[in-house]
């Protein structure tokens, strides 16, 4: 296996890197029980994260893994940067290479900012989530929960709940189910099914549907208010309604033993009711658990480049 | 390369090599409680096996298991990306008299990285190793407390051992690499 400087998405990962970074993950996972949890292989290595974006718990569990991993750390803030001054994207890069940091984390609000960064760098570009487009570390952390739950991810069944086609969460972590062997369905108002989702993904027309599959996972996305303006479905109300985990609907997931996902933060009342959280089979807070294990296995695989690539 | 080499110890003999290690460990500490800790990966197999020699005298000694993959210092291979094997100690460390147990002891490198990693366990109250083989050539100022045979390698040499948990066989060679200018496989 070759070493890597970016990671970028899930579609480019071969099953072999997929699988490095998930048998690492482990190893890393069990450094909490340890009395001094931080190991030193990044020291002197250090960590830029760079959010266009707000988020709070993906930049702290980025800062959190590179910390434990004996990195040094700088928050680059955006709207208190040069950014609100009109410095284009490539500019704020060439800032930032002067500076020499060996790793930067990115997330944008367009699709193909980071892969823009990386060319453009020597340092280690990690995308914490661009546009539509991708956000590889909850495909990777969502998978290495799965598999700590579940055992093996081949021929488990998963639907994921809500806006697939807004969800960088929902590409990612289907990419890297399918990869490793699950069957994916998706589940959520029309206008949010995205038309050209690959014909090997179930679609689901109700509740009803999805639970006459049998699924060992039911995986909900957060709706995103600031993207509703366009009114996709009628009310918050009726989203609860049709696709919420709904109290009747938890009895039966509990019946099943269905586990329950959400890449968070969940909006009560709207995917889920309250009383999921407390559901035992629900991986939400082990998902946040495992994004630090998972993001510093991650840091370890990849390799900063020396130079800056050319342009293609 | 002979990936066998000449012979130096045949299986019975790391038997009683091991078995001799476990003698002095216990002569050294006749009253004092101690755990053993086996370095990833000949390491562990081994302070199974010495503890498997403990066990008349004392039927509770606890062995564990360390990697050390994040402490080393040698320059990052860049083809090699390194896989992350499982500490276990299943114990406290913090007052703990601790061996550590490795098949070779070389540069002294991995003890270094080896240490450093113990101490983020916890504080023991004294560390003492235990090596199979010594091949000499220190890098750093570290020397094993028990022993089992000391054989300094010339240049092109290599030390092999096996262990069957590992190799499915028991045995030390000493391997001649054909040219002088492979570098010797780090134990």
């Amino acid at each position: 296996m070759k070493p890597r400087k970016d990671l970028l998405d899930i579609e480019s990962l071969s099953i072999e890197e997929i699988e490095h970074v998930l048998t690492n993950a482990r190893p890393f996972k069990d450094l909490i029980r340890r009395s001094v949890k931080k190991v030193p292989p990044l020291r002197g290595r250090h960590v830029l994260t760079l959010f266009y974006e707000p988020s709070t718990r993906t930049r702290s569990s980025f800062e959190i893994a590179a910390k434990r991993l004996s990195a040094d750390v700088t928050n680059f803030t955006v709207s208190t940067s040069s950014v609100v001054k009109g410095e284009t994207i490539i500019d704020t890069i060439d800032t930032l290479q002067a500076m020499q940091v060996d790793y930067i984390i990115v997330r944008h609000g367009s699709s193909g900012v980071p892969n823009l960064i990386a060319k453009h760098s020597a340092a280690s570009i990690i995308n914490a989530g661009d546009g539509n487009h991708a956000h590889p570390t909850q495909g990777l952390l969502d998978a290495f929960t799965m598999k700590e739950v579940c055992g093996d991810i081949a021929g488990r069944r998963v639907v994921i709940v809500g806006d697939v086609l807004h969800s960088r969460v929902a590409r990612s972590t289907s990419t890297i189910l399918r990869k490793l062997g699950a069957q994916v369905g998706y589940f959520g108002p029309g206008p949010l099914i995205p038309d050209d989702r690959p014909a090997d993904i179930r679609g689901f027309s109700s509740f009803e549907d999805v639970f006459d599959w049998k699924p060992d996972v039911i995986y909900l996305l957060r709706i995103q208010m600031e993207r509703q303006r366009d009114q996709f479905f009628p009310s918050l109300h009726e989203y609860h309604r049709i696709y919420g985990v709904t109290e009747e609907r938890l009895a039966i997931i509990r019946d099943r033993g269905i586990y329950i996902m959400h890449p968070g933060p969940v909006n009560r009342g709207v995917e889920l009711v309250d009383s999921v959280m407390s559901y035992e089979k629900t991986l939400i807070n082990l998902q946040v658990e495992n994004g630090i294990a998972t993001r510093m296995a991650v840091l370890h695989w990849l390799q900063p480049g020396t130079t800056v690539r050319e342009m293609d | 390369m002979d990936t066998q080499g000449q012979q130096l110890l045949s299986a019975r003999e790391i038997d009683t090599k091991i078995h001799r290690l476990a003698c002095q460990i216990l002569e050294n500490h006749p009253r004092d409680p101690f755990v053993l800790v086996g370095i990833h990966r000949r390491g562990v197999p081994l302070a199974r096996r010495l503890a498997k020699f403990l066990e008349t005298d004392r039927p509770d000694v606890r062995s564990g298991s360390l990697d050390i993959t994040l402490y080393r210092d040698d320059p990052q291979n860049v083809d090699a990306v390194s896989v992350l094997g499982s500490s276990d100690i299943p114990f406290n460390l913090n007052g703990q008299l601790v061996v550590l147990v490795d098949d070779v002891l070389y540069t002294g490198r991995t003890i270094r990285a080896a240490m450093d990693a113990l101490i983020d366990f916890g504080r023991p109250s004294k560390i003492e190793l235990a090596c199979l083989v010594d091949r000499g050539h220190r890098e750093l100022p570290i020397q094993p407390d028990y022993c089992g045979i000391a054989r300094v390698t010339g240049p092109g040499e290599y030390l092999r051992v096996l262990l069957r948990e590992e190799d499915g066989q028991d045995g030390l060679f000493l391997v001649k690499s054909k040219s002088d200018s492979v570098t010797a496989t780090a134990p």
